[in-house]
């Protein structure tokens, strides 16, 4: 289902974008109005990070968002009561983004269920390698869920190939070693990297870590299909207010040419 | 990935895609030196002429005459370079960087002692160094934040999360994400995504091995029990491993702080707080809230100051090879003034722990029984933790005054 949407999508455009937010960051009302902003910015599909206390793949501005939120009160029924709200409210999909103990000390068959139920279409585990991950793949696929899996710089073929057996809808290619929210150079490295990708799998390729601007999404065209923008968000969120997310989004939008 | 490491329910890999390489070369290399004989000599020469090893086995009869109950012996751990069983593992990880050829190595450290460790290990073997120590234990560890600094390592303070060991783990696995090429990241315990459980563990076997021939040579029978304290599990893992075939009983002693029932602690196989999870790229007992969120924990040594334990040490718990137990700040603190009396030693407070525990119960064996404590540690050069431990007045008016003295 997902999938069918994102090459609908791709009909249209060649470059779908996926925002991320850490939910209850700064608060849920916050959250909600960042979604409105970027959905009405002409998002295609968003991320939505469950705060948890250990998030090692996370630079320090993401982690800082889930140290606020955990701080703030927030809480993993009231992510999935939110996500419940939003998925009613907006018209794109959603996925939930989080590491593995939120699931397993929810019950992973437990959680995958709310996630059904409240319209969430799949998941990133950055901590799960499919290795680790039986029981939720099993319960994905009772759900027809999408389980995102991530391909990185350092993965071989082989294994790209291995981890392309287990996901659905989207490979999320994270751009470069490191994590969150560090610089990337939008380099013929990286198209050497996007090549590998695109020879190991058919599904759609998302690219990932330190895009943050207009020349980066111009980078990416033709080369990916969805490109991710995380951590810019949340550094706008910190320095100029929630406000400011929707005219962002619009910015990396514009034609060439039309500021 | 090529093995998963499992200890019944417990252990795995749980890592971010972009380790995995480096898991598998570690995993690789590991496995090699296991199988090459000379590896195991070449550490084991290290250890003796590097460090002091073997380590004495001291039999403490002050204290075997004052509780009228078991005999006492003492693994002398303390007497190793840098003054902690740490030297075993991180000696034994640097031999496997230089196999890899890596030129950078980075760690983490709560009490210091694992920092020093690996700072003395990158100095002699031309390494550098990066520690990450978390804020407030960088404030309540200043003298060994000054010899790694000392000895060439860079100590990054930790300001996320708790401030304390487990965020120095996660900054630590941030700095390896980026730097893997060049990087090894020496993980100071029997914890995390494996192999680091069996590697530690097997580098720490060296205490064991000795312990269970030194005994039998001197007093021709085993111990019937064996105490080591449980932060990581590192040095319990390694005394017990030399006794899991004979019938010995092994206790783990973890730190009750202020009491098991006052929620300061950081008791995981020996509370009912604690419940299975996953973080730091394994699955174990974590002391969490029903969310899977990370509580914060607390004991007077930093080095059991940790959310998780060994996935080893949880699967023995099931099993019921070890007993586990712990010991408050307070029983801790009165332990380690009874042990320098009587004998003249001063245990670590996280060794303080064991000694607590077998203190407790040594009256109720026989003069027959031996008692086989695990002194992981010295405490004297943590001397301004245990003197606030103390709180000892003669202390803080040198301190008052040597501040003054730094004003003038």
């Amino acid at each position: 289902m997902l999938e069918s949407y994102l090459r609908a999508r791709l009909k249209e455009k060649q470059l779908l974008l996926m925002t991320h937010i850490v939910l209850g960051y700064p608060t849920f009302e916050d959250s909600f109005k960042i979604i409105e902003a970027m959905v009405e910015a002409g998002v295609d599909l968003m991320e939505l990070q469950i705060p948890f206390s250990e998030p090692i793949a996370d630079g320090s501005v993401i982690l800082h968002a889930n140290q606020k939120s955990l701080a703030g009160g927030a809480t993993v029924k009231k992510c999935i009561d939110f996500a419940e709200k939003v998925a009613r409210a907006f018209d794109i999909p959603f996925l939930f983004m989080s590491y593995y103990n939120i699931l397993f000390k929810y019950g992973v068959d437990r959680f995958l269920s709310a996630m059904t139920e409240v319209g969430i279409q799949g998941s990133i585990v950055p901590d799960l390698p499919p290795e680790e991950g039986q029981d939720y793949l099993e319960a994905m696929q009772k759900y027809e869920l999408s389980p995102i899996f991530i391909f990185s710089p350092t993965t071989p073929d082989e294994r790209m190939k291995y981890l392309a057996s287990f996901g659905r809808s989207f490979i999320y290619c994270v751009a470069r070693k490191g994590v969150t929210g560090a610089k990337t150079s939008f380099s013929e490295q990286l198209d050497r990297y996007l090549a590998r990708c695109r020879k190991a799998t058919d599904l759609p390729l998302a690219l990932g870590f330190g895009v943050k601007d207009k020349a980066d999404i111009e980078f990416l065209k033709g080369k990916a299909d969805i490109a991710v923008i995380g951590t810019q968000t949340i550094r706008l969120i910190d320095k100029e207010g929630a406000e400011a997310v929707g005219g962002f989004i619009k910015s990396l939008r514009q034609l060439p040419g039309s500021s | 990935m090529i093995d998963r490491g499992y200890y019944g329910r417990f252990g795995g890999a749980y890592l971010p895609e972009i380790l995995v390489a480096t898991f598998d070369e570690l995993v690789d290399t590991f496995e090699n030196a296991k199988s090459d004989p000379a590896f195991w000599k070449e550490y084991t020469d290290i250890m003796s002429t590097y460090s002091c090893r073997p380590t004495p086995l001291s039999f403490a009869e002050n204290l075997t005459g004052h509780f009228q109950g078991a005999r006492f012996f003492i693994k002398r751990e303390d007497l190793n370079h840098t003054g902690a069983h740490k030297a075993n593992n991180v000696m034994g990880q640097g031999l496997l960087v230089k196999r890899m050829g890596k030129s950078r190595v980075i760690a983490e450290t709560g009490a210091g002692q694992h920092g020093v460790a690996t700072a003395t290990m990158a100095a002699k073997f031309g390494f550098e160094c990066t520690i990450y120590m978390g804020e407030v234990d960088v404030e309540r560890q200043r003298p060994n934040v000054f010899w790694m600094e000392r000895l060439g390592a860079e100590v990054i303070p930790v300001r996320e999360g708790a401030r304390i060991l487990k965020d120095a783990i996660n900054e630590a696995f941030r700095d390896w994400v980026t730097n893997m090429d060049t990087t090894h990241y020496v993980l100071g315990t029997v914890c995390g995504p494996h192999p680091f459980p069996e590697m530690v563990a097997y580098f720490q076997s060296i205490i064991g091995k000795e312990a269970r021939r030194q005994i039998l040579e001197r007093e021709a029978r085993l111990p019937t029990r064996i105490y080591a304290c449980v932060g990581g599990g590192s040095n319990a893992m390694g005394i017990f491993s030399g006794f899991f075939d004979d019938p010995v009983e092994l206790v783990g002693v973890e730190a009750a702080g202020q009491g098991l029932e006052s929620g300061q602690h950081a008791a995981r196989l020996s509370s009912e707080d604690a419940s299975i999870g996953v973080a730091q790229g394994y699955k174990t007992y974590f002391l969490q809230d029903n969310d899977g969120q990370m509580k914060e924990t607390h004991s007077v040594a930093a080095g059991l100051d940790y959310v998780g334990v060994s996935p080893i040490l949880a699967n023995l718990k099931e099993t019921g090879r070890v007993r586990f137990e712990a010991a408050t700040d307070r029983e801790v603190v009165d332990a380690m003034s009874l042990t320098m009396q009587k004998e003249g030693l001063i245990p670590a407070l996280e060794s303080a722990h064991a000694f607590a525990q077998a203190f407790k119960e040594a009256p109720t064996l026989s003069k027959e029984e031996i008692v086989l404590i695990n002194q992981s540690g010295r405490g004297d050069k943590d001397i301004f933790t245990v003197a606030d431990a103390f709180a000892d007045p003669k202390w803080q008016e040198f301190i008052k005054n040597k501040a003054e003295a730094y004003h003038a």
